[in-house]
């Protein structure tokens, strides 16, 4: 039997194990949603942005770890998916997105609601197509999925012109794809793998580097044995947190521009660093030349751009994490076999590891009357018991997140950490909750960062999604009036938001539930009323303004030279923590 | 140091752009590059020149190789190899200078291929030191146009024997 274009869509998605879409109708793509309107076995979420429907596919592509699915129109549909698509590219987030496309006859002719977006989202996608031929579409579909999901995991646009969609032709889903220019490197190098081995069993001040590669791969096993085998002190990136458990004895928590100090001083005094799915992001290494400076480096990644791109590496190897964890584990505990009890010999590193720790641990001081930001992540944290998945938006509320709320699970901590996109959080809160109905999921926002998408509370509230939005709300673009204040010596141009929105009413006005707390002992009361209520819930904290993330690294500094606290106004001629000029680090 | 890289790709529309794209989205400059098809017509062939320390060349390689329509990428330059340009040279030709224009086409082993009262159109090819020095010497006769394929290179034969050698030593 032959089937319409929007049917054999349909099947292969179906095919695919798709259960979820996200998008928004148009003109062009107006035969793909007529044929979903009798479909019972994919949940189709109205968005009310095609960028929060992107976001909400990352959102449900990172808690689940299947690919997320987004369906938009041509034009202007199209173009608002170009964030999403470089967000999801940054951090290596497997999404499918299909973009209609104006008839291929008028293709070329600045046709209404007409963008090249195969041109547009080139250097953003992992890959993209457009759908010439009818017969094309449902090999093309199972070669997006498998490109998507494999290797370094990625976005991957589908553009398809109505007339495709309506082209009738004989669907035969392909069982398998081969591609022969596409054969990512899954195992390790066995021979590199031993140099691992022996290096790490040598090491007598050892350190795990773990970045979302881990998260990204499922290999949170893998990383915890290797750890609890060879006794190695663990920090992981941003994207790395919930990688390895954060209340772990050997976790150091996360290292970089604000991570912890004991964090960032291990990796600077080791003498073997092993990344592990981790990038040497420019946020993390602050001043290369500084950063693990005299130390062997081991460097696993399945992309081996990722290796010697900005550091310098002794042993790289090229594979899926899991796999060479696995590999590295077996050769391992045959050489701990040979060489007795290495806890012994790295007692004198975890002593000064511990010195550290509790020389300088995460401080801020709550006080009884102005509500302190990092406060309201503990209560957060307590409540729900490190048990919710949380998302972030891009600011001072990530960081704090990032540092006092303790992950336990791998894919419970989404957020924006290549692109840093203001906006990112809540939608994916909600494709989160969209995979997990029965789970907790709050987005941690700021007041600047959830207005970037807040128009999607109407699809929480039609979607009766109970995700809770915890708003840090300092009236700032808290980050930048930070940097204003340490760099720019108080002139706080275009960082104050006048005329922030009464987020108790906003939310009402969309038919979900606010919360507001001003004073520190009204925040435990805030939180537990929302983990109460099955409704969406925005939860608005009046925090301290003047707050600053602390620890912090200046852009271009060196990861051991960290800020601890605010400095007393300095008005010499040399500001003391100016970045640094000759460093090609951007702010 | 100049590289010529190798690079056989999936003879699709977008393939070029997306080439191209990656030197330009990483700041990559490229001297020259070339396309054609190959005896498999759904394979191209692409000779790219570029410039770059070790370290650079190494990222241009390995990105090459993860685009998801890139087969195969070899850089030339690690091994022996031989490369050829083509150039197309429309130059002033009055009476008293034909002669002259003439001796210097023969000379680099050129061929007239249009001719006009006033002008001669040479074509040429070789490396590119050839084609350079006859350019200079046609020069003073006035130079009206030049098209330039850009480099193409092919690995000698020999030194990919060797190369293929080595590798099963290697491997033992």
């Amino acid at each position: 039997m032959k089937l319409s274009g929007s049917q054999i869509l349909l099947e292969s998605l179906k095919k695919e194990g798709v259960d979820t879409i996200f998008g928004l109708p148009g003109g062009v793509v107006l035969g793909i949603f007529d044929t979903l309107y009798h479909e019972k076995s994919i949940k189709v979420i109205l968005t009310r942005h095609e960028q929060g429907a992107i976001h909400m596919a990352e959102g449900y592509a990172k808690a689940t770890g299947r690919p997320g699915v987004a369906l938009v129109t041509s034009g202007p549909g199209a173009t608002n998916t170009v964030t999403g698509l470089t967000n999801a590219y940054m951090d290596s987030t497997p999404i499918v997105v299909i973009t209609g496309q104006v008839p291929s006859q008028m293709i070329g002719n600045d046709a209404f609601q007409e963008a090249d977006i195969v041109g547009i989202s080139r250097p953003c996608t992992k890959y993209n197509f457009l759908v010439k031929d009818v017969k094309d579409l449902a090999q093309i579909i199972k070669e997006a999925f498998y490109i998507a999901t494999t290797g370094r995991p990625g976005p991957v646009l589908i553009d398809l012109p109505k007339d495709v969609t309506f082209a009738k032709t004989e669907f035969k889903y392909p069982d398998k794809v081969s591609i022969r220019s596409y054969n990512p490197t899954v195992q390790g190098n066995k021979w590199q793998i031993k140099q691992a081995a022996l290096a790490i069993t040598k090491a007598k001040k050892p350190v795990l580097y773990v970045g979302g590669g881990v998260v990204l791969a499922n290999a949170h096993k893998e990383i915890r044995e290797l750890a609890e085998l060879t006794q190695i002190p663990v920090t992981m990136t941003l994207m790395g947190l919930g990688a390895f458990p954060g209340m772990h004895d050997l976790s150091m928590g996360m290292l970089g521009m604000h991570g912890l100090a004991c964090a960032n001083w291990a990796v600077h005094d080791c003498d073997l660093l092993v990344a592990i799915g981790a990038r040497f992001d420019d946020r993390v290494t602050g001043k290369v030349a500084d950063f693990a400076p005299q130390c062997e480096v081991i460097h696993i990644d399945i992309d081996p751009t990722s290796i010697r791109k900005n550091f310098k590496v002794d042993i790289p190897i090229v594979g899926d994490v899991k796999f060479v964890l696995k590999d590295l584990n077996e050769a391992l505990r045959d050489s701990f076999s040979q060489n007795g009890d290495l806890k012994e010999l790295r007692k004198p590193w975890f002593a000064q590891i511990e010195k550290w720790k509790k020389e300088r641990p995460l401080l801020y001081h709550q006080e009884s009357s102005v509500i302190k930001p990092q406060f309201v992540i503990e209560k957060l944290y307590e409540l729900t018991h490190g048990e919710a998945i949380v998302t972030t938006d891009v600011g001072q509320h990530q960081m704090w997140a990032a540092q006092f709320y303790k992950f336990k699970n791998s894919r419970t901590f989404l957020n924006s950490g290549g692109l840093g996109t203001m906006g990112y959080g809540f939608p994916a809160a909600l494709g989160a909750q969209a995979a997990f109905p029965e789970k907790l999921v709050i987005n941690i926002s700021g007041d600047g960062s959830i207005q970037m998408n807040i128009q999607e509370l109407a699809t929480a509230v039609v979607e009766n999604f109970p995700v809770k939005v915890a708003i840090l709300n300092n009236r700032y673009l808290g980050m930048v009036r930070q940097w204003q204040q340490l760099f720019y010596e108080n002139r706080y141009s275009s960082s104050y938001l006048d005329r922030t929105p009464d987020f108790v009413k906003l939310a009402e006005a969309y038919g979900a539930v606010g919360l507001r707390a001003t004073k520190p002992d009204e925040v435990e009361d805030v939180i537990q009323e929302a983990l109460r209520v099955k409704k969406p819930v925005v939860m608005d904290f009046v925090v301290d303004p003047n707050e600053n993330v602390y620890p912090m690294v200046p852009a271009g500094g060196s990861n051991y030279a960290m800020v601890f606290e605010d400095p007393k106004p300095v008005h010499d001629d040399k500001p003391a923590r100016m970045a640094d000029p000759d460093s090609i680090l951007t702010a | 140091m100049q590289r010529i890289i190798s690079v056989q790709v999936e003879n699709k529309f977008g393939v070029l752009s997306r080439v191209s794209g990656l030197f330009s989205g990483r700041g990559f400059n490229i001297e020259s590059l070339s396309v054609g098809t190959t005896t498999d017509p759904s394979i191209s062939q692409m000779t790219i020149v570029t410039e770059g320390d070790e370290r650079i060349i190494e990222q241009i390689v390995k990105q090459l190789n993860k685009l998801i329509d890139v087969i195969k990428v070899v850089d030339l330059t690690e091994n022996e190899f031989v490369e050829r340009e083509m150039a197309l040279i429309k130059v002033h030709a009055r009476s008293e200078d034909r002669a002259e224009a003439l001796r210097i086409t023969d000379i680099f082993r050129g061929r007239i291929i249009d001719s006009s009262p006033t002008s001669y159109t040479i074509e040429i090819s070789g490396e590119v030191r050839k084609i350079e020095a006859m350019i200079n010497l046609l020069r003073p006769l006035g130079i009206k146009e030049i098209v330039r394929t850009g480099r193409i290179a092919i690995a000698r034969e020999e030194a990919k024997m060797l190369v293929q050698r080595e590798r099963k030593v290697a491997e033992g």
